[in-house]
C-alpha cells in the first residue's frame, strides 16, 4: 500500500454506456483495509463504476486512481484482483487448469491455485471442466483467479450472487479474513442485506452515489436498523431535499464525519437543482436522457429554477 | 510481450483442445476424407494432380481461419479477454500465443492433408518439408486473418458468415477453379492482392520443381507479410479500455 492514500479515489468520474449516462459525474474515495459495499439496483451503474475502477472501461470525463496510481495503469495489474459479474473462466477447462494458466499469467507462485481452491471451497471440483459446474461453483472460480497473487485491492462484482446462504456466510467470512490481513475490498452487490457486512457503504442510484458511509452512521442518521429501510428513507430524503430547494440539499452527501469521502460533485448537482432520482420507483423502460428533467408528483409548484442547459455547466443558484 | 506468458497461453489453448476431442479429429480428418472425394468423384488423375497440392495450400488456411475466429469471439463473449487485459498480459502474448497453438494444430493437419494427397497419388518433386512449410505459413495466414475478422464480428453467426466474405472470394481467384492467367484481367488483377493466390502459386512450384526457386520463395514471403501484417491489425483491434 503506499502510505496512508486511499485505495481508490474518483475525480468527476462521468462513463457514458449505449448513449445515457451510466455513471453521472461521481465523486468518493475508499480507504484502505476496509471492505467497501457498492451497493444499489440493478443497472445503476455499479458495473460500469467497477469497470472504471479496473481499467477497461472508457471513461467520457474525470479521473480514477486506485492504490495512488492511474486505473488501469501497468504496475496495478498485480496489485489489483478482479472478478466480473459474469464468471470470466474458460468452460472447456478444469478448475484447476484455469486457475494454473492465470497464475502463470500473473506469475504468481504455482501453489496459489490450491490455496485459493481451499480459500473459495472448490479443493473437490478442482478437477471438474468449468462448464459442468454449477452457476454458483462457476462464479468461485471466477473469485477464485481473482484471488490468485494475493493482491492488495479485490474488484469483486457481485461475488454472492445466485449462491446459498451456507456459501454466501463462507464467502463474506473469507473477505474479512483478507480484510483483516489488510486486503482492500470493493464488493458490489443489489442485496441490501450484504450491506451490514461491510465497513463501509457506497450507496449508487441511477449513476449517482447516494451515499458514501458507515452501515452504522447510515442507520443512525436514518433512524432505522434496517439497511433496506435506510436506504429508502435515504432516497426519499434526497429526492424531498430537492423539492425543497438547494439549501437542504445535501444531507445525503454528507455522513456524520466522513465529510471527506462524500460524493461532492452529486451535492452540487442537488444544489444546482438538477437530478436526483424522483421518489418513484425506477422505471427500467424509461429512457433517462440528461437533458430530460422529472418533477417529482404532486411538485407542480416546484421552486427549483432550472439553473443551466446540463448538469454540470449550470452555473450554481 | 513476455515468452513465458506467451508459452503459457498457448499451452492453455491447446489444453482447451485437448478437452474437445471431437473437433481435434474433424480438423485432421475432413480435410483428408475431402482429398478422397475429389480424387474418386472427378476419378482424374490429371485433374488431381493440378488441384490436390493447391488444396494442401488452402485447407489449412480456410480451417484455421474459421476456428481462430470462434476461438477468439469466444474469449471476448466470455469475459476472460477482459480479464486477462486486466492482468499483465500483453496483447502480443495472447495474439502470439494463439498463432502456437494453432499454428501446431496446423502442422499435424498439413502433415495429415500431404500424407493422403500422396497416398492418392500426388506426384511431389519438390522436398516434402517445404510443401509443409509453406501449408504452415498458410495457416499462420489463417490464424492472422481469423484473429483479424473475429474483432469485426459480435456474434457467432456473423463470424460464420466471414467465412464466404473473407474466404470464399480468395479461394475463387486463387486460381483453385481456373488458371489465373485466364480470368478477366479485373479478375486477375484482383486476384494479385488476395494472400492465398501467393500461396497457391509457392505451393504449385513446390510440387512442379526439385529446387527451392526465388519465386516460391518470393510467393511464401508475401503470404508470411500478410500474416505479419493481419496480426499486428489485429493487435490494433484488441483494446484494454471499451466503451
Amino acid at each position: 500500500m503506499d502510505g496512508s492514500g486511499p485505495a481508490v479515489a474518483a475525480e468527476g468520474l462521468r462513463i457514458v454506456r449505449g448513449g445515457r449516462d451510466a455513471v453521472r459525474g461521481v465523486d468518493f474515495r475508499i480507504p484502505p483495509g476496509e471492505i467497501t459495499g457498492l451497493l444499489g439496483p440493478s443497472g445503476c451503474g455499479k458495473s460500469s463504476l467497477m469497470r472504471a475502477v479496473m481499467g477497461v472501461q472508457v471513461v467520457a470525463e474525470g479521473r480514477v486512481t486506485v492504490l495512488g496510481r492511474p486505473a488501469g495503469h501497468p504496475a496495478l495489474r498485480r496489485r489489483v484482483g478482479y472478478a466480473a459479474q459474469t464468471p470470466s473462466v474458460y468452460a472447456d477447462l478444469s478448475v484447476i487448469e484455469n486457475l494454473r494458466y492465470f497464475a502463470a499469467v500473473l506469475r504468481a507462485p504455482r501453489s496459489d491455485a490450491d490455496r485459493v481452491l481451499a480459500e473459495t471451497g472448490l479443493t473437490d471440483h478442482a478437477g471438474h471442466e468449468v462448464g459442468r459446474l454449477s452457476g454458483g461453483q462457476r462464479a468461485r472460480a471466477s473469485l477464485a483467479v481473482a484471488l490468485l497473487g494475493a493482491p492488495e485491492l479485490l474488484v469483486l462484482d457481485e461475488p454472492t450472487v445466485g449462491l446459498d446462504p451456507v456459501l454466501r456466510e463462507e464467502l463474506w467470512r473469507l473477505f474479512h479474513t483478507l480484510r483483516d490481513r489488510g486486503t482492500s475490498l470493493l464488493v458490489s452487490s443489489h442485496v441490501m442485506d450484504e450491506a451490514g457486512r461491510c465497513d463501509r457503504l457506497l450507496l449508487m442510484r441511477e449513476g449517482a452515489i447516494v451515499a458514501v458511509e458507515t452501515p452504522a452512521a447510515l442507520r443512525e442518521r436514518t433512524g432505522t436498523a434496517d439497511l433496506e429501510q435506510a436506504f429508502l428513507r435515504l432516497i426519499r430524503g434526497h429526492a424531498t431535499a430537492r423539492a425543497d430547494g438547494a439549501a437542504a440539499a445535501a444531507p445525503a452527501d454528507r455522513g456524520p464525519g466522513d465529510g471527506c469521502y462524500a460524493g461532492r460533485h452529486e451535492s452540487r448537482r442537488a444544489a444546482a437543482g438538477v437530478r436526483p432520482p424522483p421518489p418513484q420507483a425506477p422505471r427500467e423502460s424509461e429512457p433517462r436522457g440528461r437533458h430530460e428533467r422529472r418533477r417529482p408528483p404532486g411538485a407542480s409548484a416546484d421552486p427549483d429554477p432550472p439553473s443551466g442547459p446540463e448538469p454540470g455547466t449550470g452555473s450554481r443558484p | 510481450m513476455n515468452p513465458a506468458i506467451t508459452a503459457a497461453t498457448a499451452a492453455r489453448i491447446l489444453r482447451q483442445l485437448k478437452h474437445d476431442p471431437r473437433t481435434v479429429v474433424l480438423l485432421v480428418a475432413v480435410p483428408t476424407v475431402l482429398l478422397f472425394l475429389l480424387r474418386y468423384v472427378f476419378d482424374d488423375e490429371r485433374l488431381f494432380d493440378r488441384i490436390a497440392p493447391q488444396l494442401v495450400a488452402v485447407f489449412p488456411f480456410v480451417v484455421l481461419f474459421l476456428v481462430t475466429s470462434m476461438a477468439t469471439l469466444r474469449e471476448r463473449q466470455s469475459g476472460t479477454l477482459e480479464r486477462l487485459m486486466t492482468l499483465p498480459a500483453g496483447k502480443l502474448d495472447l495474439l502470439f500465443g494463439y498463432a502456437a497453438a494453432f499454428g501446431l494444430v496446423a502442422v499435424v493437419q498439413v502433415a495429415a492433408v500431404v500424407a493422403a494427397a500422396q497416398a492418392l497419388g500426388m506426384e511431389v518433386e519438390g522436398e516434402l518439408w517445404t510443401l509443409g512449410a509453406i501449408a504452415l505459413a498458410d495457416a499462420l495466414l489463417g490464424i492472422a486473418l481469423g484473429l483479424l475478422a473475429s474483432a469485426f464480428a459480435r456474434t457467432e453467426f456473423q463470424v460464420v458468415q466471414f467465412m464466404p466474405a473473407f474466404i470464399m472470394p480468395q479461394v475463387l481467384l486463387c486460381g483453385l477453379f481456373a488458371p489465373r492467367e485466364e480470368m478477366h484481367e479485373v479478375l486477375e488483377a484482383v486476384s494479385y492482392a488476395m494472400p492465398l493466390s501467393y500461396a497457391v502459386e509457392a505451393i504449385t512450384d513446390a510440387t512442379r520443381s526439385a529446387d527451392v526457386t526465388g519465386d516460391l520463395v518470393v510467393n511464401t514471403g508475401v503470404v508470411l507479410a500478410c500474416a505479419v501484417l493481419a496480426l499486428v491489425l489485429g493487435a490494433a483491434t484488441l483494446r484494454r479500455r471499451t466503451p
